[in-house]
């Protein structure tokens, strides 16, 4: 019986090494073509790069250069990390006003919120797009309020529920010792709600890191401003030949944030995914 | 304290409530008005009653993105779940390199869709050239590509949700099972499943919703080709709007069907299986 055991375990992690090898050889794939000379990537897709066949890092400059990778990283990054920030503050200050303001206002703005979260981005891109034109919020400091506006219905639902569950008396007292609703958030609150806060910063960072989307309708290619999805996409979506050598070194640095993000920050993704899905 | 704090809000809710407004409130209400109009930009709209949702049907474009989006959700949905059922089955068992493994599975998770659909791309290219092919000659290897590339990035994430679910399945059930002699088949199906079905709520939820909406993953790895036969929901929507001159109310009564979709599967799918939650 203990034999069988050991057995079934053995097949089993046989099994989930075979799969991790399927799981990354694309990334594999990508990194090893991304050191080929350009025309051997279509020629001979499978060959190490070696020989001939090595092309140095030629392939990171040119992509680098006609991406302008760096520029989007900065670009991703300012708005990423910005949106995040504000979302997370003014979502939960939000959250937390229309649970403990019970009026008849409070709760529909609550349950529009809610709404929110199940139209899908296209039914109002075009709209949302002209409408950023007219308040002149095609720029990145813009794209953090179309962000807010957005991302409010997940982030505002996901505080609400976690403020449900805080007993007001904590509150009242605070609130009796002489501290404003303002003090109360910030020395109260605001602490109380971290790891929801955590949750909610993690989910925006992943959408708002990998949109394609919002920043192309607002921002378009023709600006600086460029995210990497939008880098990307400009790099193949153009017309003329394509440079699969620039595509493939600019997939693999354009994943090694992603990674890098993961490595540190693996604990609270998982957790923080896990807990989104379930609340959501 | 209701009374105090309704003082202070232009700071708590304000920011948050504007940004909604410019964000989601007013491009939702425009666009549901727009989609009864004839209009190039918002502003020179003009009343024509229904006759875009007529057109939206009056060539094949729509049905058959509509038919291609039901036909990818449908085997999508069911291998993401079992897949990632198993492997959840196989990673709550004590395994050397247990978290390891998770790590690698959920990783792809985290991957932008444009990225993801160009490493996708140039792979399946790559084993196509083999053959003398690519993936834009036959719309079956877009559909393929897009059923795997999914299975691919969606794995590790509902895994790790039943990984949570499948550790609240409380011991004492599984020993009672054992003891009245259930073998181990008898037990998941009658014991573990039943109780994991809010995990799998969510699971069907999140995967049915993802490969309803998917968007960048189908721009960046077919473009909808070859001549529009890969093209999904989200993307045909898109090109309604931006690739024809003319069309921009067309587009918007798609989107609008689009919305009443995704709601409407959503609701049907949580009513169903909520019933069955309660039944178990």
């Amino acid at each position: 019986m203990k034999r069988r055991k050991t057995l079934q375990k053995t097949f089993i992690f046989m099994l989930l090494c075979v799969l991790v090898l399927v799981f990354v050889t694309p990334i594999f794939f990508v990194l090893m073509n991304s050191f080929k000379g350009r025309f051997f990537i279509s020629d001979q897709p499978f060959a190490l790069p070696r020989g001939e066949l090595f092309a140095g890092l030629e392939n990171y400059a040119r992509g680098i250069d006609r991406a302008g990778f760096f520029s989007a990283f900065g670009w991703s990054m300012f708005i990423t990390v910005i949106s995040v920030g504000v979302i997370v503050l003014f979502t939960s200050m939000t959250a937390w006003y229309i649970t403990r303001v019970k009026t008849k206002s409070s709760e529909a703005l609550y349950y529009v919120f809610v709404f929110s979260m199940v139209v899908p981005f296209q039914m109002i891109m075009f709209t949302m797009s002209k409408l950023a034109d007219m308040l002149k919020l095609n720029n990145p400091l813009g794209m953090v309020v179309l962000y807010l506006g957005f991302g409010a219905g997940l982030s505002v639902f996901m505080f609400s529920g976690f403020v449900k569950g805080i007993p007001l008396e904590i509150e009242e007292a605070a609130m009796m010792d002489g501290c404003n609703p303002v003090k109360t958030y910030f020395r109260i609150v605001l602490p109380i709600l971290k790891p929801t806060a955590i949750t909610v910063a993690i989910l925006n960072a992943m959408w708002i890191w990998n949109d394609y989307l919002l920043p192309y309708l607002v921002i378009g290619v023709g600006t600086p401003y460029k995210t990497i999805p939008v880098a990307v996409q400009y790099l193949m979506g153009s017309y003329g030949a394509k440079d699969y050598g620039a595509l493939m070194a600019l997939l693999v640095l354009s994943i090694i944030p992603i990674i890098v993000f993961y490595l540190f920050c693996q604990k609270y993704i998982i957790e923080g995914v896990v807990a989104g899905a379930v609340k959501g | 304290m209701e009374k105090t704090m309704k003082k202070y809000f232009p700071l708590f809710v304000l920011p948050t409530l504007v940004a909604f407004l410019i964000a989601f409130v007013v491009p939702f209400v425009m666009g549901v008005y727009l989609s009864f109009c004839e209009f190039t930009t918002v502003t020179n709209a003009r009343f024509v009653g229904t006759a875009n949702y007529i057109k939206a049907f009056s060539n094949q474009d729509f049905l058959r993105a509509l038919i291609f989006t039901v036909l990818f959700a449908g085997v999508a949905i069911v291998t993401i779940n079992v897949f990632g059922f198993l492997l959840a089955l196989m990673l709550t068992q004590k395994l050397p390199g247990r978290n390891l493994f998770r790590t690698v599975f959920f990783m792809p998770n985290l991957i932008g869709g444009i990225v993801l659909g160009y490493i996708w791309q140039s792979m399946i290219n790559g084993v196509l050239s083999g053959f003398g092919m690519t993936m834009l000659m036959d719309a079956k290897y877009g559909y393929w590509g897009l059923i795997i590339l999914m299975n691919w990035q969606m794995i590790g994430y509902i895994m790790v949700i039943y990984i949570a679910g499948l550790q609240n399945v409380s011991t004492d059930v599984l020993e009672a099972a054992k003891i009245d002699g259930a073998n181990k088949l008898r037990t998941l199906f009658r014991v573990t499943i039943p109780m994991m079905m809010p995990s799998i709520t969510i699971c069907l939820f999140l995967t049915i919703s993802n490969s309803f909406k998917m968007f960048d993953q189908n721009l960046a790895l077919t473009g909808g080709g070859p001549s529009g036969k890969t093209t999904m929901l989200a993307l045909d929507i898109y090109k309604t709007f931006y690739d024809k001159v003319g069309f921009e109310g067309v587009g918007q009564a798609k989107a609008v069907l689009f919305f009443l979709i995704v709601a409407g599967i959503a609701m049907v799918q949580l009513v169903l299986t909520r019933h069955k939650e309660v039944e178990s």
